[in-house]
């Protein structure tokens, strides 16, 4: 197991998904393992500045990767879920065409970063807590008892394709894996790496609804009282348009939405504000049910 | 005629071959210079040196001028090398003593339009075959006899076919097949396409065939394990597997099975591919051949504890066909040809991960529901869903494990025909709705199209598109307990969602999973996706680079059952034209131990790649198989003494076509 | 009721183009395709495009450069990878899409005021000057160019947002801003 890793938030995680930093970082020291942040990151450019310009978004991201190694470490935690592809694909991109290496190597060495970009590689915290922590080191460490209903896993698109070192292709099954380990009752359900549309809802906002609307409708048929994610767009998509939903679908679905690393924190006895519990905008009745601090003491195994 | 200058007379023969090579090459000038060669008595150019004509003006030479040596500068000694050294032969000449020059492939038709150049080429090449001329040797072809037995591996349609038709023409046939029956995958068929027969009406003739026929010995429940020697001698090992059941004695009346202390069947039924349960005693199917049951040891209490009663033995009565104490038993044959009929492999649905085959209860393979719709499966030929309701709504998927980068790369050929077969069947036998989803509509056989303008006027829906994916996602009401298919109908041009109640997914056909090893069994190829490798995809289909090795059936590349058929029939003639033949002739290029000079230090044993060489242990030296080696040269390469040689390329040919082919030669 | 003539004739494809973006990285097998239809099942989206994925990339092969890079298909790929992990030729159909962007910005074939394009460009130009996104100030950097209206809808989104504390107002930048690669010549502005 290793002693620490250093982390590359990104900018949601800075804003929209800070409850995501703040349960990451809770849940790792409860497991001692040390995170840091990598200095002076810049945005990995997820989707949007591929669209414009490939070798610069490309070299953009290497500028990270060569950070980290500059850091002195190999291996890099990047838990939002854009984060991880862009980097992810950089490292991969970088070693097999020549026209993007040529490009990423000159704008490193313009800026006199060392060419890192294939040697150090990008890691999700869902597989490190899987492979390099386990399931059984989390079983030990639980100290509460889940006070909630059955959940649903939603692993969203961009951190299980097109690599599949943070899950199998088909039928993902790890973050169930570490939740039952905690003791967290999962449902299981169809959807659970359909597409949430991403900024889509921004732009073009009833597309990006519906597409979350199914999924929470899909999710409620099937049992589930709540969603847990690992990408922070899908957090806020599920999470922020709720009401809007309910008036004009005229479907009652009031569902929390979970970071993962929220959910085992609680199980393994993190305090409801240190896991940023209570910046959730839906399924706030739950939460409360669920996770107050009354219960935090009760929950106690 | 020796080797010496003096007596060696030359003919040198320039093909024109109509423009082939005339029209870049100056044939005359050629010849002309050919003519002052040392050792050219004649040198002539004719317009097509293959004809009669041609080869009349070869023995006319021999004849009148003495001639000792052909050179003929001609097309690939592929095409007619052969021809060249019959016509030598027929001249009185020693066949060996002709050479062929490639002026075509080799020089007019890769420098067209460089008349000078090519023909300064053909002067090199031909100045080079007549220096290496005067060191060839008459040498004499070997024979080696055919023995006239055969051996088919695999008793499927094919296996059976080649079986009947060598037993027929009064060859001694071993069937060897791995499973207790033979029948393979047609005996799991209900109907056939286009026809719609009744696949075990058609089938169980040539099994009973098969079993009553004095030529074939049959062994089931066998392996070959172990193959020695060479076209026309193979010694073949063959693994006879325990039944626990004498096959003399049992007179399949199956009473074993009725009084066994299972009354229950508990164990998953391998022909209805699980979905049917089986004692441990049991037989495969009523028409099975041999019709003898077999003891599963995996299943009987006697054999995993030792403690039961046995009421199968007492079933058994006087017949005393049960035998517990049953052992493998090898068996070493000697046969002179190999047909291999080895069959496929459906693909697993479960490589298909998003067709939800193991995840969602209703989505069966077709192979599956063949059995289903079999009247003498394990439903009575009902349609019906794991709950044993009938389904309204079924949705069959066209290309599961082929044309796939994820699984298989080709077309499987026979799918879309069987799930056109499968769409009729279940239409049939349920009245439900059905829909085909295909990528391309493949029919290329007799009434194969016809067959499909039937379905389409049965009103089954036909849509192109590839499902995307098989989810239990319900939007509504009408999808909620149903199977949903989500695909693109590329024809009307709408993204559909279609709710079934059931999926049939149309696998496609690989090899058996031990391919490679079998066909190292038998020293044969396979080509990249697995399937045995025929010796040329369009001229020879079902013969292999090992001579005596024929290949029939799937085992070669996914085919149907008339092609299958056919080509089998093709295996067993080509076998019986080399049994019938007594013997075939073993080309001479083959290498040679010079056993003065061997130092016996072994180099070239593990080296040839057709274990032609071994260590003759009295001498310690080295000898080659002459019929076994295949001229390859690595050996001779190789050898740290120079004692292993090869004939047709030995060192001072070689030498002297290199001293001819250079520029201060000229 | 407008009666449209629909006829394509060769003289309008670009033979060539679909060479040059099969040169692309990502869009090696391009001319694998066999048309099967299996990207557009799986795209979550596909059902709000004017061109299914499938029938981009056959535009592409044909060479109908102006229908394939003004398609709103292209904008509305979310980039969710379902359709290159279920590829049966293993196409990187996201590659392509990006590709196909790129390339509609480039020749400025881009539906106008679309707010997708609209909030690349603005991401664009934020972070190669910045080198973080500030994502409140790119949300309304991106409406105002492109329909204000979707301000006013977002307005209880802000409140929540603000309420919970995952709002931030602060105009994010790095400090080695000089280590970021220049803005190079194709990025044009999108507006």
């Amino acid at each position: 197991m290793a002693e620490g890793y250093v982390y590359f938030p990104g900018c949601s995680l800075k804003s929209t998904g800070v409850a995501y930093e703040e349960s990451l970082l809770t849940l790792f020291r409860l497991l001692d393992v040390k995170l840091q942040e990598l200095d002076d990151w810049n945005c990995c450019g997820a989707t949007s500045y591929m669209a414009i310009d490939e070798d610069s978004a490309f070299a953009l991201s290497a500028r990270n990767l060569a950070l980290v190694h500059k850091s002195g470490n190999s291996q890099v935690l990047a838990p939002c879920a854009a984060c991880y592809l862009v980097l992810r694909k950089t490292q991969d991109y970088v070693q097999r065409y020549p026209s993007i290496r040529a490009h990423v190597s000159s704008t490193l060495k313009a800026a006199n970063l060392p060419m890192a970009a294939d040697s150090v590689h990008t890691r999700h915290p869902l597989e490190v807590l899987y492979n390099d922590i386990g399931v059984n080191r989390i079983r030990s460490k639980v100290s509460r008892k889940w006070q909630g209903g059955p959940v649903v896993c939603y692993y969203g698109c961009q951190a299980v394709r097109p690599y599949y070192e943070v899950d199998k292709p088909v039928n993902q099954s790890r973050m169930e894996e570490l939740l039952d380990a905690a003791g967290i009752p999962t449902v299981n359900f169809a959807l659970k790496t359909k597409c949430c549309g991403g900024s889509l809802t921004g732009t073009i906002h009833s597309v990006g609804l519906r597409l979350n609307y199914i999924i929470l409708k899909e999710a409620a048929r099937k049992g589930a009282k709540a969603i847990v994610t690992l990408c922070p767009l899908c957090q806020f998509n599920l999470d922020a348009y709720q009401s809007e939903i309910r008036r004009r679908m005229k479907e009652n679905l009031d569902m929390p939405i979970f970071y993962f690393t929220q959910v085992l924190g609680w199980a393994l006895g993190g305090g409801t504000r240190e896991l940023g519990l209570h910046r959730a905008i839906s399924g706030t009745t739950l939460v409360k049910q669920w996770f107050s601090a009354a219960k935090e003491v009760a929950a106690h195994v | 005629m020796s080797n010496q200058n003096g007596s060696v007379r030359i003919g040198v023969y320039i093909c024109h071959c109509g423009t082939n090579i005339a029209g870049t090459v100056d044939v005359k000038s050629v010849a002309e210079r050919a003519a002052r060669l040392p050792g050219v008595v004649v040198s002539r150019e004719y317009k097509y040196m293959c004809s009669d004509p041609g080869q009349e003006l070869i023995r006319s030479d021999v004849q009148e001028h003495k001639i000792n040596r052909v050179v003929v500068a001609s097309c690939s000694p592929l095409l007619h090398e052969h021809t060249f050294r019959k016509a030598a032969e027929k001249s009185g000449l020693n066949p060996y003593l002709t050479h062929m020059v490639n002026i075509r492939e080799h020089d007019s038709w890769v420098h067209v339009g460089q008349k000078e150049e090519a023909t300064r080429k053909a002067d090199d090449l031909i100045r080079a075959a007549v220096r290496r001329i005067r060191y060839h040797k008459p040498l004499e072809k070997g024979y080696v006899k055919i023995q006239a037995d055969v051996l088919v591996v695999g008793g499927g349609i094919a296996g059976i076919h080649a079986a009947l038709t060598l037993a027929n023409a009064g060859k001694h046939v071993y069937l060897v097949e791995r499973d207790p029956t033979i029948g393979g995958h047609m005996a799991k068929f209900d109907k056939t396409f286009p026809t719609l027969d009744c696949a075990a009406c058609i089938l169980t003739p040539k099994m009973t065939a098969v079993k009553a026929h004095p030529n074939i010995t049959l062994w089931t429940l066998s392996e070959v394990t172990a193959v020695e020697g060479y076209v026309g001698n193979y010694e073949v090992t063959v693994t006879r597997h325990p039944r626990y059941i004498n096959e003399e004695l049992c007179a399949g009346c199956m009473q074993c099975v009725e009084a066994c202390v299972y009354k229950q069947a508990r164990f998953d039924d391998e022909f209805n591919e699980g979905l049917g349960k089986r004692k441990p005693v049991y037989i495969p199917f009523p028409q099975a051949i041999p019709q003898v049951v077999l003891i599963d040891p995996e299943a009987c209490i006697e054999f995993k504890k030792g403690t039961c009663k046995k009421t199968c033995v007492e079933a058994c009565g006087d017949r005393h066909a049960i035998d517990f104490q049953q052992k493998d038993e090898v068996k070493k044959i000697k046969v002179g040809t190999v047909v291999l009929s080895t069959g496929f492999q459906a693909v697993d649905p479960k490589k298909v991960p998003y067709y939800g085959y193991g995840t969602y209860p209703n989505v069966y393979s077709s192979m599956e529901v063949e059995r289903l719709i079999n009247a003498s499966g394990p439903t009575g030929g009902e349609v019906v869903l794991r709950d044993g309701s009938h389904p309204k709504s079924v949705g069959i998927i066209h290309c599961v494990g082929s044309r796939d980068e994820y699984t298989n790369k080709w077309c499987s050929r026979v799918c879309c025909m069987y799930s056109l077969k499968l769409a009729h069947l279940i239409k049939e036998h349920t009245g439900a709705e059905i829909f085909n989803f295909y990528i391309d509509m493949r029919t290329p056989g007799k009434g194969f199209e016809e067959f499909y303008q039937r379905l389409l006027q049965e009103g089954v829906h036909f849509i192109r598109g590839k499902v995307a994916e098989v989810t239990d996602w319900a939007l509504d009401k009408s999808e909620e307990g149903k199977l949903v298919l989500r695909v693109e109908d590329t024809l009307s041009a709408f993204v559909r969602r279609i709710p079934v109640d059931m999926v049939v997914l149309s696998v496609g056909l690989e090899p058996h999973a031990d391919a490679q090893e079998v066909r190292r069994l038998f020293n044969i190829s396979c080509g990249g996706e697995g399937f045995f490798t025929e010796r040329h995809p369009k001229l020879a289909p079902v013969s292999t680079f090992t001579d005596g090795v024929f290949l029939a059936g799937c085992c070669q590349g996914p085919k149907d059952i008339p092609d299958t058929v056919a080509q089998a029939g093709a295996a067993a003639s080509e076998a019986l034209a080399l049994i019938d033949a007594g013997q075939i002739e073993i080309e001479p290029n083959t290498a040679y131990v010079v056993e003065e000079a061997c130092s016996g230090c072994q180099t070239c044993i593990g080296l040839c790649p057709y274990h032609a060489i071994t260590r003759l242990e009295d001498k310690k030296k080295a000898t080659v198989n002459p019929v076994l080696c295949k001229g390859c040269g690595t050996c001779v390469a190789a050898c740290p003494s120079g004692s292993l040689r090869q004939n047709l390329f030995e060192d001072e040919q070689i030498f002297e076509e290199i001293e001819g082919v250079l520029d201060y030669a000229r | 009721m407008q009666i449209e003539r629909k006829m394509k004739q060769q003289r309008e494809a670009h033979p060539g183009w679909a060479s040059e973006i099969a040169q692309l990285p990502g869009c090696e097998k391009l001319f694998s395709c066999i048309q099967c239809g299996t990207c557009s099942g799986t795209c979550p989206l596909s059902i709000y495009m004017d061109y299914t994925p499938r029938r981009i990339i056959n535009l592409v092969r044909e060479g109908f450069q102006e229908e394939a890079l003004a398609s709103q298909t292209i904008w509305l790929c979310a980039s969710c990878y379902s359709c290159a992990a279920r590829c049966p030729q293993k196409i990187q159909l996201t590659d392509v899409m990006y590709s196909l962007k790129r390339e509609a910005i480039k020749k400025k074939l881009f539906p106008k005021r679309f707010p997708i394009p609209v909030l690349a460009s603005e991401f664009h130009k934020m972070v190669a000057k910045r080198g973080r996104s500030s994502e409140m100030w790119l949300v309304m950097r991106m409406a105002l160019k492109s329909n204000p209206m979707i301000l006013l809808t977002m307005m209880g989104t802000g409140w929540q947002l603000f309420r919970t504390g995952r709002m931030s107002l602060r105009m994010e930048k790095i400090d080695r801003v000089h280590e970021l690669p220049h803005k190079s010549v194709g990025a044009t502005e999108v507006h």
